[in-house]
């Protein structure tokens, strides 16, 4: 498993990446900026009934239908208490098709480079270690590298 | 003839394109002489173009890319290998064909083309004697049609036959005609003629002799077929369409904005946009539309074939073929009105023999007729053949197990012939190998049913079948009904929405009954499976005042009622795909942006039937006569008795539930207890005197009493009318669900408001043990099958 995730992470770690940050609760992820098209925030959602509970339901994108992912249930994070208000949604293109991910709030672009990233570490386990592919040590905090085609797969 | 075929048009662009493909192809053969997947895919395009070329008639075509075929078949065999000399010959051929076809889309004939040059090359190399062609050779046939040779003459005569059928003047055609994939990308019409003159009863494929002009059309600017017509991929169409659906919900947006500011350049501005955004959004419909004469074209064909393996005589008539029809839905269309085709001339025509002995022409009559009705189009498929016989469906049915005796009596003539929708079943005598293996009508039906159509079929015994496809105008948008359940929104297609029942607290705690747990309803007098929708989704109803709103759906030929909380409005939704994981949930089938940019589910109508009604509630379902109608639009035909109870009221009551009529003499009834009985073939016939139940007053004082009798096990009751009136057909839909004690509700018969007895509490008030003692099973099935 450990390997696996060594390659995968060198793939990511070549050169430069510009990522998008957002936080859950308390932590910041990024996800790369090419794979953002915008962020949006109020939109209404249609429950789905009977759907996985990462589905977190329907919204109206200009006309086209799109999924929202509830980004806190598939890292096995507790539920969003009222407090945290409204999520935002992030919307990516995963396999061309739009998937909006629902976030906490969202933060900056930040540049990063390969010599601050580091695979998780092997104590991470559940349902993130499939999710995270390694962390960029930036300065006071960890941006943890949301892979988001598994994520955005519930 | 001022026509140039369709099919030559298709022809022309599609081998364009692959011409184009072969020179990219040949090109790269050079490069690597020994790729089999090259010469394949080369030797596969020239193929279809002679293939093409044969079966339109152009001989000097067929014959270069006959030899053509020669050749690339033994390089693609490795029985020869390439060389510059045979790439050479190979690139001669193509430039011969491309003129071939510029001359045909000149003027609809192969023009003075020579062939005979390229077609000697080709053989030598064939041959393995001409190694090298002078190179003289190589050019001449391309660059100079005119050169002078021998054109076989046979084919001068059929050029010049053609030539001189050629109209005077130019006809612009209709974009939609000339290239119906795509007419909106395309700015001006080419002057080619028109293909939307043709008479309706063409019963032959078109010809091909038809022709462009010659003289007028010359002087304006002519655009290649290729050029004035592109291939656009549908799913770009698909993204255009969504978006104009966008910009038409902004419109309203923007147009209601300006309308509060009263007056001024905004409102002007607002109103053209307005008028924009609605030709915009017919613009791009029709992108996706095609005429229906894309599926018709192959059918004369088909029943010329058909007509002669079967050994009869048919003509063929169609009307209404430039009616058009979303693309996607035309490709859906097509099996089952080949299939409905096929039946006609196989089952549905009579032979010449047979024919003849029942007074007609000996050659059968078969009509195609395409037209729009209520935004659907209706596709009917007639014969004047000998009908279906309702007693022979019967029987089958039974035979095959499908309905018992009793739900065959209980059933209207119009109801035993869609029994032949069930699956499994077959008239035909002889399994033949054109129909007939029992895989037929259900067939159709459930594909007609998957995208959004009905079927309905009609017959007159002796006189011939129409079968009814009813399909909407396009995918994309279905008119449905928008219903609130736990406070979401869901859309039910209108196709499968027979009716509402709304019961307010009282009465739903009575009439909503259950059957061992089973919530069922009695909908005059059927019992209809309910399905809690909150249930099925696993949500919470927020309905607690106790009312229940049934929305009585159907599906695969089954009837359940669907509980909602709320129902909203009918509305035209835009049909949204779900992704596969949403469509793995199986209770949606898409989804839709409401008026206000909410999402809303829509309901799929079929898997909610398949998932939540257990086997046994099906079968409650389906053995009331009404339950294997399959189309919201088919009349419900119920045959009733009219019977007069005094003070002008009118009483219908169910033919199916009336065993016989009676007259007894009025000394004849006597007193037991409370009840008046009459005796009736040797047992005690307990009697209700219709105009007190329904609290009336009787108005006949003759000698004798006029009886309905019903009969189940061995018990009988009758009800005492007035007089009997009539017996119509009475189209249920059109029924008021107002109603009072005894009563199912009332209804208009004949300009007459009619009261429609409930007859189940009618019995029971005569007799209270009847359904306990008639039989064991369930009571009221029993009493449906007893009742004739």
């Amino acid at each position: 498993m450990s390997t696996t995730v060594a390659t995968v992470a060198a793939d990511h770690s070549v050169g430069h990446r510009r990522l998008v940050t957002f936080t859950l609760h308390g932590s910041t992820y990024g996800v790369s900026v090419e794979a953002v098209q915008e962020v949006l925030r109020g939109q209404m959602r249609t429950r789905i009934p009977l759907a996985p509970p990462g589905l977190a339901g329907l919204i109206n994108l200009r006309g086209q239908v799109l999924t929202a992912i509830d980004l806190r249930e598939q890292l096995g994070l507790p539920a969003r208490d009222a407090e945290a208000g409204e999520p935002m949604l992030v919307v990516v293109r995963v396999a061309g098709e739009p998937v909006a991910l629902l976030v906490d709030t969202i933060g900056a672009v930040v540049d990063v480079g390969a010599g601050q990233f580091e695979p998780p570490p092997d104590t991470l386990s559940g349902p993130s270690r499939e999710l995270i592919r390694g962390a960029y040590k930036l300065e006071g905090e960890l941006l943890l590298d949301l892979d988001v085609e598994r994520a955005a797969a519930a | 003839m001022d026509e140039m075929d369709e099919i030559v048009q298709e022809f022309l662009v599609e081998s364009h394109e692959n011409l184009d493909q072969l020179d990219r192809d040949l090109v790269a053969l050079e490069q690597q002489p020994d790729s089999r997947d090259l010469l394949a895919s080369i030797f596969r395009t020239i193929h279809t173009i002679k293939g093409t070329s044969g079966f339109l008639a152009f001989g000097q075509l067929e014959s270069v890319t006959h030899v053509g075929e020669n050749l690339l078949a033994r390089l693609r065999d490795g029985k020869m290998r390439m060389t510059p000399e045979t790439t050479d010959v190979l690139l001669a051929m193509v430039d011969t064909v491309r003129e071939l076809l510029a001359a045909i889309e000149a003027d609809g004939t192969e023009g003075d083309v020579d062939v005979t040059a390229v077609v000697a090359r080709v053989t030598a190399v064939l041959e393995g004697r001409a190694p090298a062609a002078p190179a003289e050779a190589v050019v001449d046939p391309v660059l100079d049609p005119a050169v002078d040779l021998p054109v076989a003459p046979q084919v001068a005569d059929e050029a010049d036959a053609t030539v001189d059928e050629t109209p005077d003047e130019p006809e612009p055609v209709a974009l939609e005609d000339l290239a119906p994939e795509l007419p909106a990308a395309v700015p001006a019409p080419a002057p080619v003629a028109a293909t939307e003159t043709r008479e309706p009863d063409t019963t032959e494929p078109e010809t091909t002799e038809a022709a462009a002009p010659q003289d007028g059309g010359e002087g304006k600017a002519k655009r290649n077929l290729a050029e004035s017509s592109i291939r656009v991929d549908v799913d770009l169409l698909d993204s255009l369409m969504r978006l104009v659906g966008e910009l038409v919900l902004t419109r309203n947006q923007i147009v209601r904005q300006a309308g509060e500011q009263a007056g001024g350049e905004l409102n002007g501005a607002a109103q053209r946009l307005n008028l924009i955004a609605t030709e915009l959004q017919e613009g791009v419909m029709k992108t996706r539309m095609q005429p229906m004469d894309h599926l018709w074209a192959k059918l004369p064909r088909v029943v010329r074939d058909l007509g002669s393996i079967c050994g009869k005589k048919v003509s063929l008539d169609m009307f209404g073929r430039e009616t058009e029809l979303d693309r996607s839905l035309l490709e859906s269309v097509k099996d089952p009105l080949t299939h409905l085709v096929r039946n006609a001339v196989d089952h549905g025509l009579e032979s010449p023999e047979q024919r003849r002995a029942a007074g007609k022409p000996e050659e059968g009559l078969l009509t195609l007729r395409a037209y729009h009705e209520g935004g659907q189009v209706v596709v009917e498929v007639a014969d004047d053949g000998a009908g279906i016989d309702p007693a022979r469906v019967a029987a089958k049915a039974v035979e095959r197990g499908l309905r018992t005796q009793g739900q065959i009596d209980a059933m209207s003539q119009a109801d035993l012939l869609q029994l032949i929708f069930l699956p499994g079943f077959s008239t035909a005598a002889a399994v033949t190998n054109v129909s007939g293996r029992g895989v037929g009508m259900d067939v159709v039906r459930t594909n007609i049913e998957a995208i959004g159509g009905t079927i309905e079929v009609e017959s007159v015994l002796g006189r011939g079948t129409t079968c009814r496809l009813r399909i909407p105008l396009t995918l994309a948008i279905v008119p449905a009904l928008t219903v609130e359940c736990s406070g979401d929104r869901y859309a039910i297609p209108q196709v499968s929405l027979l009716e509402l029942v709304a019961l307010d607290a009282d009465r739903a705690a009575a009439e909503v009954e259950d059957v061992n747990g089973a919530p069922v309803y009695r909908l005059r007098g059927d019992l209809l499976p309910l399905v809690n929708l909150a249930e099925v989704l696993h949500v919470e109803s927020d309905r607690s005042d106790g009312h229940v709103l049934i929305a009585v759906l159907q599906a695969e030929g089954r009837r359940f009622g669907l509980v909602i909380d709320r129902v909203l409005s009918t509305e035209e939704i835009v049909v949204k795909p779900l992704t596969t994981r949403l469509k793995a949930v199986g209770a949606f089938s898409g989804a839709t942006i409401l008026g206000d940019g909410r999402v809303a589910l829509i309901l799929d109508v079929q898997s909610l039937a398949r998932n939540a009604l257990s086997q046994e509630a099906l079968e409650h379902g389906s053995t009331g006569r009404e339950s294997v109608l399959d189309t919201t639009d088919a009349a419900e035909q119920v045959s009733m008795l009219i019977a007069g109870i005094g003070g002008g009221r009118r009483v219908a009551i169910p033919l199916s539930s009336v065993t016989r009529l009676e007259q007894v003499p009025t000394s004849s009834v006597e007193v037991v207890g409370s009840r008046e009985v009459v005796q009736y073939r040797g047992s005690i016939l307990p009697l209700l005197r219709l105009d007190s139940h329904l609290g009336a007053m009787s108005e006949r004082h003759g000698e004798d009493l006029a009886m309905v009798v019903y009969s189940a096990g061995g018990r009988s009751v009758a009800i005492v009318v007035d007089e009997i009136v009539d017996i119509v057909d009475e189209d249920t839909r059109s029924r008021s669900d107002i109603d009072d004690h005894g009563l199912l509700g009332s209804t208009l018969i004949r300009d007459r408001i009619v009261e429609v007895l409930d007859v189940r509490s009618a019995i029971l008030a005569a007799d209270p043990r009847f359904f306990v003692d008639a039989d064991e099973a369930d009571p009221y099935e029993a009493q449906l099958e007893g009742a004739l």
